[in-house]
């Protein structure tokens, strides 16, 4: 007899939606998605809504109009007539210096005390470990003022340069260093190619460019010396030595760049209440810069040290057992493994350095949010408008920095075959 | 069930967020004291004393406000703003009232959305350097480095002044009047430059005030005054009139010595309707009778506050000038009370 069950036909019911597991897990994430999206949505209509009330309904028009206001460090040319946008541009390009000095002196620093504090050297390791757990310990924006501080007090004014009997004399005649910054000499071009204006919004050296391109060829021709050099190795076991062909490709074709461009450098000199010529670097950029750097390198330095020791001890056993020195073994053998482990929260660093610029404007240094988030915002009242838009700006910057070293990770990870 | 009250309370909490700035008066009465915006200190102007008390010219408003309202000049909070956060935290209403010696301009009435209610002290942008310098006049200043208060007015016209006279300049932004002072005194910036006003302020609190000059050029009007939010005329009265009853209480020779005694025994009408012993203009208010009275008795009439806390008795030194009465020169005038 056929009594067998059949599976119970009918149409699909509601109530399956809560009571049925197979449909329960959806239910309750789509629930919750519209939940959320719900709340989103009534907190941005209140805030809409609210302002439109105030009658200052979100408008970006403030963007257009002429700043007003002078902004010392400019990497593009800037007066007060320019408008807003181009305010915050300058501010943007002024973070992003920050952000690139920063995260270049953090690593430099970061790798060397983090392999220091591995030393047998006791005292070497010692103060390295003193080093890591003051800077990390304390919070940045207290190592910024601190630094900017200690530049006001301690370095003597450009006025005491003056005189027959100066208090304070630059170093080697070339550099001035103030307590308004300091002021080092000036790259300059007898036989200049001009500028090149890209789009019209900003001018970029073409001497610089042709520089750039000389060196980069130079650095790619080095690259193939190193390969042959490599085939040479792996026929003979014998391997050539290139560093005089190495320097030669890189340094020669630059120098004769420089020679043709009519290099030669312009000093700074006092003229009238500052000096005068020459590159200014504020005394904002520098403690700015010096803070963050020691600070990130601090956390880099501990991360550099877990990196390697994440390295099993028998592989610089095995590389001391091939005949390898131990600089050597640092360098073929234990870092290149190690840099798998340090690379994934050494982009969590970049990315924090780069934040945490934004407390430029304890020291008037003229970052986006000194410009976009600070004048602007006061002079224009537009507060919400500005904190999105620099919101979006930090996003952008984080992601491409993110992206950038994601790259980098896919190459020099694990490859599983 | 539960849903329901969460959202009921979400509802409720958001209808609460916009109306609760639709009546201040009403709202300071239920609080029970008055919040005043201030500067982060100002010698002269807004600081706390030995004894952490907030003291100065514009603090003296504020408590004159609390005095009107309560009848207790000390039910009020201060709230010490920077520049850059001053008006978020009125349009946001953190405090009631800004007393913090804000130029009064056109942008920032009209765009946004204060009530400006008054002017109490007549002001210019001025520039302080060291007497060593030499510099007598500004348009000496070319290539000098300029320290200024950061998301003020100050810093537009300086671009102006520098523009217009054709020379440059280094600005050195900073964020407090603390910061400025120390890099100024430091040689890190040639020049600071706020208002005539902040600038004795600041150099009555430096140890060798002699050391430094104030030069003569004053390169733009700054009408200093306190400022409400927009929406609120109300409130916005309250505020405009107890300034004038300030303003008027001096004209009319009231001053806090001999307040109880005129109040008890005046002849003169105006002096009895300013005081609520004729007529009813407190209740027009929505304030008690003696509103002005008391707004009177907290720190005295105007030019008892100017001469207490920044007159040519105190470090400060400043003399009255535009300050003065109108029947004295100046420009201080109150409408008349009736």
């Amino acid at each position: 007899m056929a009594t067998a069950s059949d599976p119970p036909q009918g149409g699909f019911q509601f109530s399956q939606l809560i009571y049925d597991t197979r449909y329960r897990s959806m239910t309750i994430q789509v629930a919750t998605l519209i939940g959320v999206l719900a709340l989103f949505f009534w907190l941005g209509a209140n805030v809409t809504q609210n302002l439109a009330d105030l009658g200052k309904p979100i408008d970006f028009g403030f963007l257009g109009e002429p700043a007003g206001y002078d902004i010392n460090q400019r990497l593009i040319e800037y007066d007060n007539q320019d408008i807003h946008a181009r305010a915050a541009f300058v501010g943007l390009l002024n973070t992003l210096l920050v952000a690139f000095l920063g995260c270049t002196l953090a690593t430099v620093i970061g790798v060397l005390v983090g392999v220091l504090r591995l030393s047998h050297n006791w005292l070497v390791a010692r103060v390295m470990t003193i080093y890591v757990e003051t800077f990390r310990n304390v919070p940045v924006l207290l190592w910024i003022v601190l630094a900017m501080a200690v530049m006001i007090e301690a370095l003597p004014q450009p006025r005491d340069f003056r005189g027959d009997d100066p208090a304070a004399s630059m170093v080697f005649d070339a550099a001035a260093f103030t307590n308004r910054g300091v002021y080092i000499p000036e790259p300059l071009f007898s036989r200049s190619l001009g500028d090149f204006s890209f789009f019209g919004i900003f001018d970029i050296s073409i001497d610089l460019l042709a520089i750039l391109a000389v060196l980069g060829a130079g650095i790619y021709a080095a690259k193939l010396i190193g390969r042959q050099a490599d085939r040479i190795q792996n026929r003979t076991g014998l391997r050539p030595t290139t560093w005089y062909k190495t320097l030669g490709v890189i340094v020669v074709p630059v120098l004769a760049v420089l020679a043709i461009l009519g290099f030669h450098l312009g000093y700074p000199e006092l003229k009238g209440f500052n000096f005068g010529g020459g590159i200014h670097l504020r005394n904002s950029l520098i403690a700015l810069w010096l803070a963050l750097s020691f600070y990130t390198a601090a956390f880099i330095a501990e991360i550099v040290r877990g990196g390697i020791m994440a390295i099993s001890k028998g592989q610089s056993e095995a590389a001391a057992a091939l005949g390898l020195r131990p600089s050597r073994t640092m360098r073929l053998v234990i870092l290149p493994q190690a840099l798998r482990v340090i690379i994934p929260p050494l982009i969590s660093q970049y990315l924090n350095l780069t934040k945490n610029s934004s407390l430029a404007i304890a020291v008037g240094y003229m970052d986006l949010t000194g410009t976009l988030m600070g004048i602007t915002l006061n002079q224009s009242g537009r507060e919400l408008e500005c904190v999105l838009l620099t919101m979006l700006v930090y996003l952008a910057i984080s992601l491409c920095i993110s992206g950038a070293f994601n790259i980098y990770n896919q190459r020099v990870k694990l490859k599983e075959r | 069930m539960t849903k329901k009250v969460f959202w009921g309370a979400l509802a409720a909490a958001g209808a609460a967020a916009s109306i609760a700035s639709a009546d201040t008066l009403e709202d300071v009465k239920a609080r029970g004291e008055l919040i005043c915006g201030t500067s982060t200190g100002l010698a002269g102007f807004s600081a706390p004393d030995a004894n952490g008390r907030y003291e100065g010219f514009d603090v003296a408003y504020c408590r004159a406000l609390a005095g009107a309202i309560f009848g207790d000049p000390d039910a009020v909070e201060f709230k010490p703003l920077t520049t850059t956060n001053r008006f978020s935290a009125l349009s946001a209403g953190e405090v009631d009232v800004l007393a913090r010696n804000t130029t009064w301009t056109l942008t920032r009435d009209v765009d946004l959305k204060n009530t400006f209610i008054g002017v109490n002290y007549y002001d210019g942008q001025g520039f302080m350097v060291p007497k060593e310098l030499g510099v007598t006049s500004a348009r000496e200043l070319d290539g000098a480095t300029v320290c200024i208060q950061t998301g003020t007015t100050t810093e537009l016209n300086l671009a102006d002044f520098f523009r217009a006279n054709n020379i440059s300049y280094e600005p050195v932004p900073i964020e407090t009047n603390a910061e400025a002072q120390q890099q100024y005194l430091a040689g890190a910036c040639d020049v600071y430059t706020t208002d005539a006003s902040g600038l004795a302020a600041t150099r009555a609190s430096f140890e060798a005030p002699g050391e430094h000059v104030i030069l003569p050029e004053i390169i733009s009007k700054e009408p200093l005054g306190p400022l409400v939010r927009h929406g609120d005329d109300h409130w916005a009265d309250i505020a405009r009139w107890t300034l004038n009853a300030l303003i008027a209480a001096e004209e009319l020779g009231v001053t806090s010595a001999n307040i109880d005694e005129l109040a008890a025994s005046t002849e003169n009408p105006e002096i009895a309707r300013l005081l609520g012993t004729e007529g009813n203009l407190g209740e027009m208010l929505g304030l008690s009778q003696d509103w002005a009275m008391n707004a009177v008795k907290a720190e005295g009439n105007y030019g008892e506050i100017f001469e207490k806390y920044i007159g040519e008795g105190t470090p400060i030194g400043l003399a009255r000038g535009l300050n003065a009465q109108w029947t004295e020169g100046g420009l201080m005038y109150a409408p008349p009370f009736r």
